[in-house]
């Protein structure tokens, strides 16, 4: 009995040991976004609040939960108040099979990759719950945007995914790091074989947190904010945290898939530079959250039907084709998997 | 032939690509923002701001109540009212009102008078806070002359040589 609750206390402390720096990466890139599009635009973003405006995040975050959460009278109350829920906790939830190095992961899932996928496409059940509960026009059209999207992209992020899975031989994110090992440090990772399935990848993902270029669901110009059109203080700030821990996510997967997660791009023979650890995961999920931000300062939004377009006449049938060349390389042994 | 490469150029993403670089290039630029408070935008000695009467050395007021400005004001936001000062009998004004809601700060008030007393400051930062502060009386406008004459002699000496 005692070792169960011992058990029990240790993984709720595991668990508060990831979500809290999550909670406090997203306040930091919030504030890193905003800075970032600012010198983007030749402008110098928050700077007034903290040394260099480094505090700015917590003064939203004060200001939000100080905010009233208005309730539009005819809205399905119940469902309002569980669609930002439903929104946090898969985005929150995915953490949990995420390696942060040899070992250091809450949950080693034999089917981490099947996990993730589930826990990102029930993220939508939360945006399509608020635009319908709010009983707003512009909160359902963001919506049904929204859902039709996810959807779309789903299925190429999955192919792309598929890939991986052919040539680690493994649904297991550790062993996918693992396989991605090797001699020549960065050339031995996935990125290489399967670089067209590795921008596709990306791209969904930016498409899949809903960010620009394909942010049409919140879609400022032309229908105010979305899906979250009717939501303020709390309840918004929730989506804002869910959707930019989804973003941290899947810059987080993007370098654990296919940039070799935790292993450092030099040669293991160079010393400390060539030893993999966490700091290399970590720079990677940089680069990648950087993108985001920088696709966000360069792209406009892109027209729904170009999105649809995009996703079903481009992506999918590239990455069809790739899964067979994936399946090539593996078969023929042209690359080799796992040092 | 022109459709295949315009495909694979559209599949390469490379316009996309000419965009990041463009966006990348200015992140590095340096800033135009003005952190307004603590920096400001250098201005001309001749900008027309705020008004002011100004007084000679020994404290007597500029301004004799020759109404030009009243008359060349074209929005007509200056009323003077005179009359001969009680101690010595000289025309002065007794009463000298700026609207600074009909001001257009063109500057012709400066221009027409006789005696530099009537000027427009560099001050471009002041407001109102209650209704009817728009009206600055005479008292308030020597009042700014006094305040500012430094500056006021100043940017007057360096424009001088021009008028």
């Amino acid at each position: 009995m005692a070792a169960e609750l011992w058990l029990v206390f240790w993984t709720l402390l595991k668990i508060l040991a990831i979500t809290i720096p999550v909670i406090l990466a997203v306040a930091m890139f919030v504030y890193w976004e905003r800075k970032v599009i600012g010198w983007m635009h030749v402008r110098m973003g928050p700077n007034k609040i903290g040394p260099l405006g480094l505090f700015q995040a917590f003064a939203d975050v004060v200001k939000l939960l100080l905010k009233e959460v208005v309730v539009p009278a005819n809205a399905n109350r119940f469902l309002f108040f569980l669609a930002p829920l439903l929104a946090l906790v898969p985005a929150l939830a995915a953490w949990a099979v995420v390696p942060f190095g040899q070992g250091l992961v809450l949950a080693n899932v034999n089917a981490g990759v099947l996990y993730l996928l589930a826990m990102s496409s029930l993220g939508v059940y939360g945006i399509i719950l608020a635009g319908w509960a709010s009983n707003s026009r512009y909160a359902l059209l963001g919506a049904m945007r929204s859902a039709a999207q996810v959807i779309s992209y789903e299925l190429a992020m999955g192919m792309a995914l598929i890939c991986v899975l052919v040539l680690a031989g493994s649904l297991n994110l550790t062993a996918i790091v693992d396989a991605q090992a090797g001699p020549k440090g960065l050339f031995d990772w996935f990125w290489l074989p399967l670089l067209p399935v590795f921008v596709i990848y990306w791209i969904s993902g930016v498409a899949e947190t809903n960010r620009a270029p394909f942010d049409v669901a919140e879609g400022e110009s032309e229908i105010v904010a979305g899906f979250h059109v009717e939501y303020s203080g709390s309840a918004f700030a929730i989506f804002f945290l869910a959707e930019y821990a989804n973003m941290i996510l899947i810059s987080f997967l993007a370098a654990v898939l296919f940039l070799g997660g935790w292993l450092s791009p030099f040669p293991v023979s160079w010393g400390w530079i060539g030893t993999p650890g966490f700091g290399w995961l970590l720079v990677k999920a940089f680069v990648f959250s950087f993108l985001f931000l920088w696709f966000r300062a360069t792209f406009p939004r892109y027209r729904y039907d170009q999105i649809m377009r995009l996703g079903w006449k481009v992506f999918i049938p590239i990455t069809i084709v790739w899964v067979l060349v994936a399946g090539c390389m593996k078969y023929f042994g042209w690359v080799t998997i796992g040092g | 032939m022109s459709r295949i490469t315009s495909y694979f150029k559209s599949l390469l993403l490379i316009e996309m690509f000419k965009g990041m670089g463009l966006t990348i290039r200015y992140m590095f630029q340096p800033k135009y923002t003005m952190r307004f408070p603590m920096e400001h935008i250098p201005k001309s000695n001749r900008f027309r701001g705020l008004h002011a009467l100004r007084r000679y050395p020994n404290g007597e007021e500029r301004c004799i109540a020759c109404k030009l400005c009243e008359a060349v004001c074209p929005a007509l936001a200056i009323t003077i009212d005179s009359a001969p000062r009680a101690s010595d009998g000289q025309r002065r004004t007794t009463r000298y009102d700026i609207d600074l809601f009909k001001c257009i700060y063109c500057g012709f008030c400066e221009e027409s008078c006789p005696v530099d007393s009537i000027v427009e400051t560099s001050i471009h930062e002041y407001h109102f806070e209650q209704r009817g502060e728009n009206v600055v009386t005479k008292q308030q406008l020597l009042a700014i002359g006094d305040r500012f004459e430094q500056d006021i002699a100043a940017e007057r000496a360096q424009d001088a040589a021009y008028r």
